[in-house]
């Protein structure tokens, strides 16, 4: 596979960003993975290309960070929280029972492609503990059977909504051109902020202290 | 009892509040039109008045910071705004930007036009896709309205802002490993000096400041420094942002002036969740000393936290109560401080491995009380050893868990096994359980 001249033009956008280009190999290697789902040697090397480098110093900075994947992940890339406080909170046990539900260890996919799951570190939102993130979209308190639920309906095709996103889940390639700095037009879709993030302004505003 | 202060959060309840037109109806881009009629110095002057510190941990005065980049020096100045928000505990940032992403460009704007710098740059975590798309969604915004790009509002000063997304790597949070990632390698940190001031991104002179403290700006410009100055203590000037989680009744964000304490913030969030007691907290993420219930009262400011022996930090506090195993908390940080060891610096790479393995032993209560010690000398061969902070970072919950529940330790190795049943500290925990 190479990547056609539509796709060429839209890595050459995305270098045109920066004021040097080597800056542009992060959205790139998304952009890659919009593409293919992981990181590929054609990726790789198109970079490579494009950015003047050799393809082992695309390689050392695309191996440097675990958002990209040097093997296929499922459609739905299923991250549970298992850093100290959601792992106390229940982490551990959603990412115990996920792995049995599902019968793969972490960093694994299941065999229709579906469904991949990873352990991940602390994701910016304690205050909604425990914490489960789908191609990176919040999936906020959670379950064990929430998030049997939430992998079962993604593997039929119908999951959830994310509690804070938009108003249906896309795909792990469709997120990776978001994050390649490529709209989706969804930014309006979803909620302004959840409840926990309210309770100061809330309780602010019943007390009348908010002169 | 100390009054809440929502500034950055005052209309985060209005459902399109991420919007350009929500933040003009609010005033929004007003402080923009004030700033651009002042000297840029008269800015850096008005932010160093009001006494505005770092709000990404380290608390370094902002204005002094905008102050150091060296000017008339005909190069290229850089504004990076860390969104890295990564730290264990820290969940701030990632609301603002979701629920009101234009104050922040806002802010990018004005301090910008202060170091005149033409090009800001935020780096964002990757794992936040909908955050992403409302960034992009105000800096697109913001273009077309003319507030970012060439002459803007005829002031002739012209600015890009470049939404660079990370893509999962903790030590990005940290400025000079940010600055290297940005640059398009690896991220590891920079031994410093020079600092990013004199030579940061590109090794141009840069500002790099994390995103509530640049959000903070506005409403300094819009109010003036004695407003802002009004509010905080002595030396810990202003309001900000504490996010509440873990065993508490209704976890969540305060906006309060600097100095309320964890017993007033506990109070407004109904306390430890009901039939519990506050067992240790950290009071700015996990890189940050834990405290205990002997800390209720210390002034969460820069000065108090630090005289009672830890750090303000990201005013992350994370609660436990007491179902939770110190020493498996302490165990889970430290295998994400070896997960995140960037393996510049020999010390922390190789300390952060050793580390784990000795506290996974002390967890199943396979160790020896002389591992108690071995933990501390390994952890006093890491810190201030490497180029960065992560290895001091790593350090203190282990530190101070072995001050304040030694006891906890030795109780594993006595039993030979961990004494707590982590089912009893979940969230969906039934009421029976130990």
């Amino acid at each position: 596979m190479a990547f056609n001249s539509d796709q060429l033009v839209i890595m050459d956008s995305i270098i045109a960003r920066y004021p040097r280009k080597r800056s542009a190999i992060m959205p790139l290697l998304h952009y890659v993975q919009s593409v293919y789902g992981y990181v590929t040697a054609d990726g790789i090397e198109i970079i490579a290309e494009k950015l003047d480098l050799a393809t082992a110093e695309v390689t050392a900075v695309s191996t440097f960070y675990t958002q990209y994947k040097p093997e296929p992940v499922g459609e739905y890339h299923v991250g549970v929280c298992t850093n100290t406080l959601c792992a106390v909170m229940g982490g551990d046990a959603i990412f115990a029972a996920v792995k049995e539900h599902l019968g793969i260890e972490n960093d694994g996919v299941t065999d229709d492609g579906k469904i991949s799951i990873e352990h991940i570190e602390c994701n910016a939102a304690c205050d909604y503990a425990p914490v489960v993130m789908v191609n990176w979209e919040f999936y906020d308190n959670q379950t064990v059977a929430s998030v049997i639920d939430l992998i079962d309906g993604a593997r039929g095709g119908n999951p959830p909504a994310p509690t804070r996103g938009p108003k249906t889940l896309r795909t792990w390639k469709e997120n990776s051109a978001v994050l390649a700095g490529l709209s989706d037009g969804l930014a309006n879709e979803g909620v302004a902020a959840g409840d926990p993030s309210l309770l100061g302004l809330r309780i602010s505003k019943s007390a009348g202290g908010n002169s | 009892m100390t009054q809440l202060t929502p500034v950055l959060s005052a209309h985060w309840d209005e459902k399109d509040s991420f919007t350009i037109d929500a933040y003009r109806r609010h005033g929004g881009y007003g402080a923009v039109a004030k700033a651009l009629a002042m000297e840029p110095d008269a800015v850096i002057q008005t932010v160093k008045d009001a006494g505005l510190r770092g709000r990404g941990g380290a608390g370094f005065p902002t204005g002094m910071k905008w102050g150091f980049i060296p000017q008339g020096d005909n190069k290229d100045h850089y504004l990076v705004v860390n969104a890295d928000e990564s730290e264990p505990g820290t969940c701030k940032d990632t609301p603002l930007m979701m629920a009101n992403p234009h104050v922040l460009v806002e802010g990018i704007i004005i301090a910008s036009y202060a170091i005149r710098a033409n090009y800001a740059f935020i780096y964002i975590r990757g794992e936040v896709v909908h955050v992403v798309r409302r960034l992009q969604q105000a800096i697109s915004d913001a273009y077309a309205q003319g507030l970012l790009g060439k002459n803007i509002q005829g002031s002739g000063f012209d600015l890009e802002l470049v939404l660079h997304v990370g893509a999962g790597a903790y030590i990005c949070g940290e400025e000079t490993a940010l600055l290297d990632s940005l640059e398009g390698f690896r991220g590891q940190p920079r031994l410093r000096p020079p600092f990013p001031a004199i030579a940061g991104l590109y090794a141009k002179p840069t500002v790099v400041n994390n995103v509530e403290s640049i959000a903070s700006v506005p409403s300094i410009i819009n109010n003036g420094s004695e407003w802002f100055a009004s509010m905080g203590t002595e030396k810990s000037k202003g309001y900000t942002l504490y996010s509440l989680s873990g065993h508490v009744a209704n976890p969540g964000q305060f906006e309060a002036p600097l100095g309320i304490t964890l017993r007033e913030l506990l109070t407004l969030a109904g306390g430890v969740r009901s039939g519990h007691q506050l067992k240790f907290w950290t009071p700015g993420g996990s890189s940050t000393p834990l405290f205990t219930q002997d800390h209720l009262d210390v002034p969460l400011d820069y000065e108090g936290v630090s005289a009672a022996g830890s750090m303000l930090g990201t005013k992350a506090l994370q609660i436990f109560d007491e179902t939770t195993c110190v020493v498996r908390a302490v165990l889970r940080w430290t295998e994400f401080y070896k997960h995140e060891s960037c393996g510049k610096c020999t010390p922390c790479r190789e300390g952060t491995w050793w580390l784990v393995q000795i506290l996974r032993d002390l967890e199943a209560g396979k160790g020896t009380a002389a591992d108690l010690d071995k933990l501390l000398d390994v952890v006093d061969n890491i810190m201030g050893r490497s180029f960065c902070a992560l290895a001091d970072g790593a350090a203190s919950p282990i530190i101070s868990s072995l001050k304040h529940f030694r006891e906890e330790y030795m109780q594993h190795l006595a039993l030979g096994a961990c004494p707590f049943d982590p089912v009893a500290s979940t969230l969906f925990a039934t009421a029976g359980a130990k």
